[in-house]
């Protein structure tokens, strides 16, 4: 067992002293959750990811998962929209109940609940097809036919994510035809062309120039007026920008939670406040 | 960089060379001798006429037949092979996404059919052929071409679809689609011109083989009309003929080399072309 780990383990042993409910999640009571997660794990048969995670996410806020590579933000951020079911060798339990809804259960509507949540992953990946079906897409698979109803989605949501002026002469172009940045849009019009309760989104600037990256946060700013965000970012100072809660994580379990200038700035764990000068 | 370094960076030089180079050659002195022991022979009468006299024995006429039954049987067996390796293979990527184990079961079967060599298949579809009392015809070849393609157009269609992000599926997953409309809406279009690639190989697979239609597809001086006459293929007809103790037969046989030689040429170059103006959509 080396140093790093012994220290990990008496800091989690320091830190279990402290009852959750010393947490302040002051910020989480104000409204009325939309995501509340329960005893949620998920285990391989190497270890587990996530431990024990118990979460409620507000309606209309950015909650921010922070924590070095491989803590299982990204892990905790497919289990809400089940794409974790993928993957056969990860054992997911625990109850992940989605406006009340315990989506976790066998039986579920998928593609519904699927919807509910839109997807933008760490580089962009549009369809294969032109911008115009990229947008259309998810609403042809919600049974609209309406060439009108769906072309005036698709600017609707071009616009929301301030692309329609670069791309409305051509719109049947391949979606590959465009920037990164710009695809990391079309990404997010699509998405929100289906018209979701919550946005996930898995470090959607990693990959993305400052100025893309500027734009994609002044969306998700806007955006949080009409949506729940869960932004998954190693980026301290993304979350400062953005966050109206940080979830800090460390090997698949909360260490943390709180306001962002709180957690931040005055970190309570030894995890964290090594996290915050370390960056690990 | 010590003299040591050099001198190694050199002999790896020379021998990536001569590797890369040889290759090369020998595709060029194939060429080079098919084309011209044939390309005297080759005509328009040739291409556009029936043998005469009899395939064997008969100098005058052509190898129409045998071109023309050679796209039948490709074509027929290809078409056969993509109605079940297409569905296999986005089977194995789509709905066994999460049954890795299972995924490389199969994997490994394709990988071994692949391997057997055609001559096995040609027994293997003649032995079929006698159980089901059919005759060789253009049908028992078409099976057994489409027997022996199969696996490698699932395997081709299999390592396009593996090319493919499994973002892209969860991504296609996240705006509601389901495993089959992933599969049919997003996976075949990503994959198209891969798949178009590794059509066209197989159909050049088909086309250029004699040993799996040796037993099963008979040979005709003939066009068959229907699925139980037996046909004549390129490969078979320049096996036959080139054995002919008539000059003039054997001319055509080289004549045929020359033919088949060129449509491989053509569904590579083919193959490269469609693949690129397909993947103008593709996500790279």
């Amino acid at each position: 067992m080396n140093s790093m780990t012994l220290s990990y383990q008496s800091q989690l042993t320091a830190r279990r002293a402290v009852s959750q409910n010393e947490i302040k999640v002051s910020e989480l009571k104000e409204a009325a959750p939309i995501v509340e997660i329960k005893g949620l794990n998920v285990r391989t048969k190497d270890g587990e990811i996530l431990k024990n995670i118990n979460l409620e996410i507000p309606k209309n806020k950015i909650v921010v998962l922070l924590g070095p590579s491989g803590c299982g933000k990204t892990t905790l951020l497919k289990s809400l929209n089940r794409l974790t079911d993928l993957h056969k060798e990860l054992k997911v339990s625990g109850q992940i109940l989605i406006d009340g809804q315990d989506i976790t259960k066998a039986g579920q509507n998928l593609a519904n609940m699927r919807q509910k949540m839109g997807l933008l992953s760490q580089r962009p990946f549009p369809l294969p097809a032109s911008i115009y079906k990229n947008v259309a897409y998810g609403l042809k698979l919600k049974g609209i036919r309406s060439k009108k109803l769906i072309s005036h989605s698709v600017e609707t949501n071009l616009k929301r994510v301030g692309l329609w002026n670069e791309v409305q002469d051509r719109l049947k172009s391949p979606a590959n035809s465009l920037s990164i940045g710009q695809q990391q849009r079309l990404c997010l019009a699509r998405g929100l062309a289906v018209k979701p309760t919550i946005i996930l989104a898995d470090e959607p600037t990693s990959a993305l120039d400052p100025i893309s990256t500027k734009i994609i946060e002044n969306l998700f700013k806007d955006l949080k007026k009409h949506y729940t965000i869960i932004l998954v970012t190693h980026v301290l100072r993304q979350a400062l920008r953005l966050a109206d809660h940080v979830v800090f994580m460390y090997y698949g379990e909360i260490i943390e939670q709180g306001h962002p200038d709180d957690i931040l700035k005055n970190p309570k764990t030894k995890i964290l406040k090594k996290y915050l000068i370390d960056g690990n | 960089m010590n003299r040591l370094k050099i001198i190694e960076e050199w002999i790896f030089k020379i021998i990536s060379f001569i590797a890369a180079y040889s290759v090369v050659l020998i595709l060029l002195y194939l060429l080079l001798v098919v084309f011209k022991k044939g390309i005297g022979a080759l005509s328009w009468e040739i291409i556009l006429s029936m043998p005469e006299g009899g395939y064997y024995f008969g100098g005058d006429g052509g190898i129409l037949n045998a071109i023309v039954g050679s796209f039948y049987l490709s074509v027929g067996a290809t078409f056969l092979a993509v109605i079940i390796g297409l569905p296999a293979a986005l089977f194995i990527n789509v709905q066994l996404i999460r049954l890795k184990r299972t995924q490389n079961t199969i994997r490994f079967f394709l990988d071994a059919l692949w391997g057997i060599p055609s001559i096995v298949y040609g027994a293997f579809g003649f032995a079929v052929m006698l159980l089901l009392g059919l005759n060789a015809s253009l049908l028992a070849g078409i099976i057994t071409v489409a027997l022996l393609i199969t696996p490698i157009l699932v395997r081709a269609f299999d390592e396009v679809l593996k090319t493919i992000p499994v973002e892209l599926q969860e991504a296609s997953f996240s705006l509601g689609s389901t495993k089959t409309e992933t599969a049919l809406k997003v996976l075949l279009k990503q994959g198209l011109a891969g798949f178009i690639t590794a059509l066209l190989l197989a159909f050049g697979r088909g086309i250029g083989d004699a040993a799996s239609v040796l037993f099963t597809a008979g040979f005709t001086d003939n066009i068959p009309v229907t699925f139980d006459e037996p046909v004549a293929t390129l490969p078979l007809s320049i096996f036959f003929q080139l054995s002919s103790p008539i000059e003039e037969v054997r001319q055509r046989a080289y004549a045929a080399a020359v033919v088949l030689t060129i449509i491989i040429l053509i569904i590579s170059v083919s193959a490269r072309i469609l693949s690129k103006r397909y993947s103008k959509n593709s996500i790279k």
